[in-house]
């Protein structure tokens, strides 16, 4: 298993190496950053010194392996738009998607596991018919719409929840929560939700067809041949067995809530990274585009190898290196 | 005199569908005895299957039971729902299905699969469960069964995962067992094992048999009696012996006509020709009447034969006719 975690490491290495130069190489497309950073009135010759002084003159490839020896050193450069360095800038803005991702993805997995039971096992009820068609609004309608219509009802119509910002955080150590007071709980509650809609249905959708499809295998009707409770037949013997295909799901998906937030993050003027990149876009903002998107890569590349090693722990099978067998 | 362990009387199980409600088990009727082994035999579609479902309660909606009685032990079970019939399977009713390689939860080790089994059913603690559980792999002869009991289904070949089945049906000890094709999917050199092993532990515990097969082979060597089914009806029924070798309803003569025996060389196999009746398409009077060569016009016309005490369900009866 351990030479199994280390060649999927490498893997995951070659993959960040190569999603680095393909963002490097689109981001000559985006705009010429020294536009933005000089004012009207410049000179070709202030152009060129500054493009100099960035490296911008150097062929993309220098400039990829610039930064990458800079990465692994953590030193992602200097923002240009707010000059100063892009790991702090990243660092003070991540608590902000975290704690936002986190509870949308919690919210997603909770509710999408349950309700993906719940209607595989009443397949026919009522309640799981209505929860069925009404995830259909989950599937199809657009985040940010979400995001305006929750505001709409909450903030404009009810005034219950504030329709932007994080509320009050709380410093600890360096790490801006927004869990530990009112406002702060409060103003998590829309944005969370509009994140993890798309998720939850997802989720519950994905749970629901596969449990229908283990329900069928012989081991459910033998399990129930055995005159096990329901219970422990649903639970125990179909609910474990429906997990290994809907972990992969889950797994991207959670990389999927973090990408996505920075339609949630505009919608809601939520501090986070997300909203960080839109406004890095706006300006050319390479170094901060170039660590934003390596940060995600990393998230997504770890995510996906920590499904790789739960899968050892769900299925027995997998575990080449036990002994025993004929 | 004492009760049959099971006995089932005019059984019909229906499934209503778009062109009418078809009949899969038809009029069935039978009786298994402690410690007997009662084959039931028939081509694919034959309602063998979907009686023993309807024995154990796990006929999938919209298939039900339509008339007829089961009894299990002296009690009525055909009208036992949910709750009931539940704590009934595993416990009084044990079941052995077709495919070892499909029937055991491939995440669960098969010790767990046993001691949950157990202690749903039997008031014993779960360190008993545990020891009962290596004991039940030790007698259906797996080696090792201390250390086994810790493994995987995966880890096991198909024969020794059908002994776990066996092991896993007969543990909370019931008093009847329906075996579905436990041979079926095995190599041929496992099925014997298998059979014997089914066998001797019936015996040994005096636990009734519904052994259901479409091998002629399994049927000679298993079995006390046997229950001959075509179109969902029961065509013959009788001690083992007799019906193999004076078989009176025509269609369990051209069954035993047509099993391949080493003695004949390569000469060519007998087949009854035609094919068995879809259900939504049996025809009136005998379902066997289109390919038997012996039908008149009594065999075509209502009122269905049906088995009688020692008599197979035809108007005409082979009467001492010997097979090859």
């Amino acid at each position: 298993m351990l030479a199994y975690i280390i060649r999927r490491i490498g893997q995951s290495a070659l993959v960040l190496l190569i999603v680095g130069l393909v963002a490097f190489s689109m981001f000559r497309f985006v705009g010429d950053p020294i536009d933005n950073m000089l004012g009207q009135e410049r000179t070709a010759e202030d152009i060129d010194r500054l493009r100099a002084q960035l490296g911008l003159d150097q062929p993309f490839v220098v400039q990829y392996f610039k930064f990458l020896e800079g990465a692994v050193q953590g030193n992602f450069g200097v923002s240009y738009r707010q000059g100063r360095p892009v790991a702090e800038i990243l660092l003070e803005r991540a608590p902000a998607t975290l704690e936002l991702a986190a509870v949308s993805g919690i919210l997603a997995i909770l509710f999408g596991i349950a309700l993906g039971v719940f209607t595989a096992i009443r397949r026919d009820g009522v309640l799981a018919n209505f929860i069925m068609s009404a995830s259909l609004i989950g599937v199809s309608l657009p985040t940010f719409l979400i995001g305006i219509l929750l505001i709409y009802l909450f903030s404009v119509e009810l005034g219950w929840l504030p329709s932007f910002g994080r509320g009050e955080t709380v410093d600890l150590g360096g790490w801006s929560t927004g869990f530990l007071t009112e406002s702060g709980l409060k103003a998590l509650i829309l944005p969370s939700i509009t994140l993890g809609l798309y998720q939850m249905t997802l989720i519950m959708r994905l749970v629901r067809s596969e449990m229908l499809e283990v329900l069928r295998q012989d081991y459910i009707r033998f399990a129930r041949a055995r005159g096990l409770r329901d219970r422990a037949v649903n639970f125990r013997h179909a609910l474990k067995n429906t997990m290994v295909p809907v972990i992969t799901v889950i797994g991207l998906q959670l990389g999927a809530i973090i990408a996505f937030a920075i339609i949630t993050e505009t919608v809601f003027q939520w501090p986070g990274v997300g909203l960080l990149f839109i406004n890095a876009i706006q300006f050319v903002d390479i170094p901060v585009m170039a660590a934003y998107l390596m940060l995600i890569s990393v998230m997504f590349v770890g995510i996906n190898l920590l499904v790789d090693i739960l899968y050892f722990f769900i299925d027995p099978r997998l575990r080449a290196d036990r002994s025993g067998g004929h | 005199m004492t009760h049959p362990v099971l006995s089932i009387r005019d059984l019909s199980v229906e499934i209503p569908t778009r062109h009418g409600v078809v009949r899969p088990v038809d009029g069935v009727s039978y009786d298994i005895a402690a410690g007997e082994i009662l084959g039931v035999v028939g081509e694919s579609g034959a309602g063998k299957s979907m009686a023993g479902n309807a024995v154990i309660g796990l006929l999938t909606p919209p298939a039900h039971i339509s008339t007829g009685e089961i009894w299990l032990n002296g009690q009525r079970i055909d009208q036992l729902t949910g709750d009931a019939m539940r704590r009934l399977r595993g416990k009084e009713i044990g079941m052995v299905f077709q495919d070892p390689l499909t029937s055991l939860n491939p995440l669960l080790r098969i010790g767990d699969q046993l001691t949950e089994t157990m202690l749903t059913h039997l008031p014993i603690s779960r360190s008993e469960a545990e020891k009962r559980a290596v004991a039940a792999l030790d007698e259906v002869g797996i080696p090792g069964a201390a250390e086994r009991v810790n493994s995987y289904p995966h880890e096991f070949s198909g024969g020794m995962r059908q002994r776990v089945v066996i092991a896993l049906a007969l543990c909370a000890e019931p008093s009847l067992i329906i075996a579905d094709e436990p041979t079926t999917a095995l190599d041929v050199s496992v099925q014997a094992q298998i059979i014997a092993l089914l066998r001797r532990l019936c015996r040994d515990r005096g636990t009734a048999v519904m052994l259901i097969t479409h091998d002629m082979g399994v049927i000679a060597e298993a079995t006390d009696r046997v229950a001959v089914m075509y179109a969902g009806r029961l065509a013959e029924l009788g001690p083992v012996r007799d019906v193999l070798t004076h078989p009176q309803h025509p269609y369990t003569h051209g069954l035993m006509a047509s099993t391949p025996l080493a003695s004949q060389g390569k000469s060519r196999l007998h087949q009854i020709p035609g094919a068995m009746p879809r259900l939504d398409a049996v025809p009136e009077g005998c379902a066997f009447h289109p390919r038997c060569p012996y039908a008149t016009d009594k065999c075509r016309q209502p009122p269905v034969p049906r088995v009688t005490d020692g008599q197979a369900a035809c108007w005409y009866p082979l009467v001492d006719e010997k097979v090859i």
